[in-house]
């Protein structure tokens, strides 16, 4: 096989989480209206202050009209023609794990998410989403004990109205995009946690998305907040069958550390991304934003993103607190006609206030693969320092890598770096291993990985190595 | 996208000194009067650039637009000599010294407006050109249909002027570098569209010095369009000196053609002007050319100078240096925004970027895009950016050996100023301008080192 060919299997992997589940699903007819939002808003049985906010949300977004800046191509989306919920009809309160709907749970088996309170071994605490409906959160006793909340979203507001009221929104407002709009008004679950003051939360945070019913867009909405001296470490995995058409996935995820709180946010994004002809996959439109709210507190956004048709997201940090850190990791794969935009932004308030960004994108097939980033250093920021790497690998000769930084910054005393390359694969890089006995193939991967490594190592470690893996699998002979 | 009032006033005044002068124009060749017609169409259809366009997010342009400056549609008989009250030439440097005045070419009397060498070199006023070669001007009069053109080289192409022409043919050689003043002396406020030509075939080098000065403190906008053909084996060396007061909208749009082999180097410095936005496109049409821009703006008061590059690799094997800074003091602006594409087939390009700025004062502001957009895989692309104040080590470094610390910051900013300014190869000339930045730095410098005119 010559180099060409290894890398065209390695770029043509099937993609494995693409089965269906035959559940029985309760769905909205398709399209938008506040007819819908009011019916979502009974279901979820949700106080009246929160339709009001969504409907507010719905008659804001009505007026806009969808951003095209971006460096994609995404063909016109109808949103009349989307199921805004649907949701597994046998989900009702889990008390036990017998009550799961037996193929539900046989799902996320197959995702090997450790939904089993058994697999205590492995240590993380699972929120489940499958299509629009948190379906079980697991180690939730454990957790209580220590003040900490984690459970979904309708959950949350029922139960911790003042909590929601306060933050909901506070970092992402519906105002903020068209995205953000539409998700305010009908976002149908998602995961929220609260740490309390001063509690290191002892274990991974985890939430699963899984898109399965046919013709809907998934609304997560997610909101963490680290109370003053705690810490958290969270989670998030997707996947989706594999479809003709094109799904939407447009979350919001909002963060919000008080002082001296540290929150770690990873992503494993595996949407269904698509076959090798570009056909079908998710549109991944997400907002994701985290504000370091008071002096010393830490957030890190760490994503590894291979799949979706399109990528459309920049996890950013407003950097408010004094002495505030952000960071941003991330690992970008296209491959195939899969296309990315993606990024942070980092935008210094508080003084002495640090940010770094690392990005590493790889480009396969006939993708296009874009870093967009903003480092924004406002004049009072007092010594703010930021880092900038954004490194792009090309793998094949008809696609592309891009990158769109900018850099705003309005103090003297500010330091901000940015630093990119694009390159490939050397021969003499592959011609080095083929030296030592590594195949090709091998070869790729390995490269790669060290590649990737700077990121790959912020992961959990459970998870860093299925990116590892993913990211080869990803890639299986992609290399020009 | 809706139009602002600022917009359709700058569409409308436009519009109306189009129309104006377009019948003045019946002496014009019929194909440049089609090509202006043709060029101001395509500006009706683009609309005037706002901060909504992506390429002028940091810069608005449109109030300068809308009415508050006249179009001069002849030169104006100036009485004084200008060139014995203008003496910013370099000295000891020997050029052939071509004025412009307020975009027109000034001749005196018993001057000729376009001069021949026995080789067949053409250098002088465009608008004789035009009468006199029109087949080389017509050649290359076509920027306003590049791909990367802008409105505000279609209302260039609108309702240009006059300006400057200089043809080189094969294996000539000029003997000496050419250098333009490009004077602004209006009483009164005023528009000017300046439209310059360089076609070089020729494998000897071409030097060419551009300064923008001006001689009273009426403010101007000037919106000049600038083509550079290099046919293959060209070399043009290209230096411009902006030192226009800072009333002043000045606003260059300058377009690159390079042919296989050529070579071509650039340094800009920006020393004064009120707004000044230098949009530079290359495109690199032929293998194994090669690229090199430099620029350095110094900016203080209210200044705001946006530098824009666009460099389009299109063909394989050829390569491309950018390296920009900018030092910004008091309420001053600096903009760096620069893109390089490499198109699909344009394998084993090599394009590097970088943009470096300095801060020394509370209330200045820095913004800087160094954009990448690749195609092709096996290229060697970088690009880099840095802001900051001066380096707390050297500082003390030089404190500790009893310098002054105003004198260390200056020598610092000179320091930083000489990367770009050590690349200008000729030697008085760089003599001249690191004498300049020298002085600006230090703030004694509000106009050009000799120029006998005192006007603040």
């Amino acid at each position: 096989m010559n180099n060409d060919e290894i890398i065209q299997n390695l770029t043509q992997s099937d993609y494995k989480y693409g089965f269906t589940t035959n559940v029985d699903t309760e769905t909205f007819p398709k399209g938008l209206n506040e007819d819908i939002i009011r019916r979502l808003s009974a279901i979820k049985q949700e106080p009246e202050f929160m339709l009001e906010w969504r409907l507010k949300a719905y008659n804001y977004w009505k007026q806009m009209e969808m951003p095209l800046w971006a460096h994609l191509k995404i063909p016109p989306i109808d949103y009349q023609d989307i199921i805004y919920y649907a949701a597994p009809k046998t989900v009702v309160a889990h008390n036990s794990l017998d009550e799961i709907d037996p193929e539900l749970k046989k799902t996320f088996d197959k995702l090997g998410i450790p939904l089993e309170e058994q697999k205590q071994l492995s240590g993380v605490a699972v929120d489940a989403v499958m299509d629009s409906v948190s379906i079980k959160t697991t180690f939730k006793e454990t957790l209580a004990n220590l003040g900490i909340i984690f459970c979904s979203m309708s959950e949350a507001i029922r139960e911790h109205p003042d909590l929601i009221k306060k933050y909901l929104g506070s970092v992402v407002p519906y105002t903020d995009n068209f995205f953000a709009a539409l998700n305010s008004a009908v976002f149908s679950d998602g995961s929220f946690v609260y740490i309390p003051k001063g509690v290191r939360c002892p274990m991974e945070l985890s939430t699963y998305f899984r898109i399965n019913a046919r013709n809907t867009g998934q609304f997560e909405r997610t909101l963490i907040i680290a109370d003053e001296d705690s810490y958290v470490s969270y989670l998030e995995g997707c996947t989706a069958p594999i479809r003709d058409e094109n799904q939407l996935h447009a979350a919001v995820v909002e963060l919000i550390a008080l002082r001296n709180a540290e929150i770690k946010y990873s992503t494993v994004q595996n949407w269904y991304p698509g076959d090798k002809n570009g056909k079908g996959g998710i549109y991944n439109f997400v907002t994701k934003r985290g504000i370091c709210k008071e002096e010393n507190s830490k957030i890190s956004w760490t994503q590894v993103e291979t799949g979706s048709a399109i990528t459309w997201k920049y996890p950013s940090c407003i950097l408010k607190g004094d002495h505030s850190v952000g960071e941003f990791y991330s690992v970008a794969v296209t491959n195939n006609y899969q296309q990315a935009d993606t990024g942070t932004k980092m935008i210094h308030i508080g003084k002495n206030t640090r940010s770094r960004i690392v990005s590493k994108g790889i480009s396969a097939g006939n993708s296009q693969n874009s870093y967009r980033g903003l480092v924004k250093i406002m004049k009072n920021a007092e010594n703010a320092r930021n880092f900038t790497q954004c490194d792009s690998m090309l793998l094949s000769d008809r696609c592309g890598a891009h990158t769109f930084p900018y850099i705003e910054i309005d103090n003297p005393t500010a330091i901000a770096e940015h630093e990119a390359t694009t390159s490939r694969i050397g021969e003499d890089q592959i011609f080095y291993c083929n030296q030592r006995g590594i195949s090709t193939e091998d070869a790729v991967g390995l490269i790669v990985n060290g590649y990737a490594r700077e990121v790959l190592n912020q992961l959990p470690m459970e998870f860093a190595v299925e990116a590892q893996k993913l990211l080869q699998i990803t890639l299986e002979k992609s290399v020009g | 996208m809706t139009t602002t009032v600022f917009q359709q006033l700058a569409i409308d005044n436009i519009k109306s000194v189009f129309e104006q002068q377009f019948d003045d124009l019946i002496n014009e060749p019929e194909w440049l009067r089609q090509q202006r017609k043709q060029a101001f169409q395509l500006f009706l259809e683009a609309g005037f650039p706002t901060r909504k366009n992506e390429a002028y997010k940091y810069t608005s342009l449109e109030q300068h637009f809308s009415g508050k400056f006249t179009y001069l549609s002849h030169a104006l008989c100036e009485k004084i000599n200008i060139e014995e009250v203008f003496n910013c030439d370099v000295p000891s440097l020997d050029t052939h010294l071509i004025i412009l005045v307020n975009g027109w070419y000034y001749a005196s009397p018993n001057q000729e407006l376009l001069k021949q060498t026995p080789e067949g070199i053409i250098f002088g006023s465009l608008r004789e050109a035009i009468k006199q070669h029109p087949a080389i001007v017509q050649q290359h009069l076509k920027t306003y249909f590049s791909s990367l053109a802008s409105s505000l080289d279609y209302i260039n192409m609108a309702l240009m002027q006059d300006g400057l022409l200089v043809y080189i043919p094969q294996h000539a050689k000029l003997d000496k570098p050419i250098q333009v003043i490009n004077l602004v002396v209006a009483e009164e406020a005023v528009q000017i569209y300046p439209r310059h030509l360089i076609v070089s075939e020729s494998s000897n080098v071409v030097q060419i010095l551009f300064c923008d000065h001006s001689l009273n403190a009426s403010p101007f906008l000037m919106n000049g369009t600038m083509d550079i053909y290099l046919k293959d084996f060209a070399k043009v060396d290209f230096y411009r000196i902006q030192n226009a007061h800072n009333h002043s909208i000045q606003i260059t749009n300058n377009h690159i053609y390079q042919s296989a082999h050529s070579v071509f180097k650039s340094v800009y410095v920006t020393l004064h002007g009120g707004t000044v936005r230098n949009n530079i496109y290359v495109h690199m049409n032929g293998e194994y050319s090669k690229n090199s821009m430099y620029g350095l703006w110094l900016a203080d008061k209210n200044q705001h100078v946006d530098y824009f590059t666009h460099v389009n690799h299109n063909v394989p094997n050829a390569e491309s240096n950018q390296f920009f800074k900018g030092i910004l003091d008091d309420e001053a602006t600096g903009i760096f925004s620069g893109n390089i594409y490499v198109d699909k087939n344009a394998q084993k390009t090599n394009a590097y970027q970088s943009n470096k700025n300095l801060i020394i004062s509370q209330n200045a502001r820095v913004r800087s895009k160094p954009q990448l957009e690749i195609y092709a895989d096996d290229v060697k692309c970088s690009h880099g950016s840095a802001t900051g104040k001066l380096n707390d080590d050297a500082m003390f470094y030089l404190r500790s050996r009893g310098i002054s610390h105003k004198e260390s910051c200056q020598l610092l900013m000179f320091a930083f100023a000489s990367d770009i300014t050590k690349e200008i190869e000729i030697e008085p000339l760089k003599a001249e301008i690191e004498g300049l930045v020298d002085k600006r730095l230090r703030g004694e410098l509000s106009r050009c080192n000799r120029c006998s005119i005192s006007c603040s």
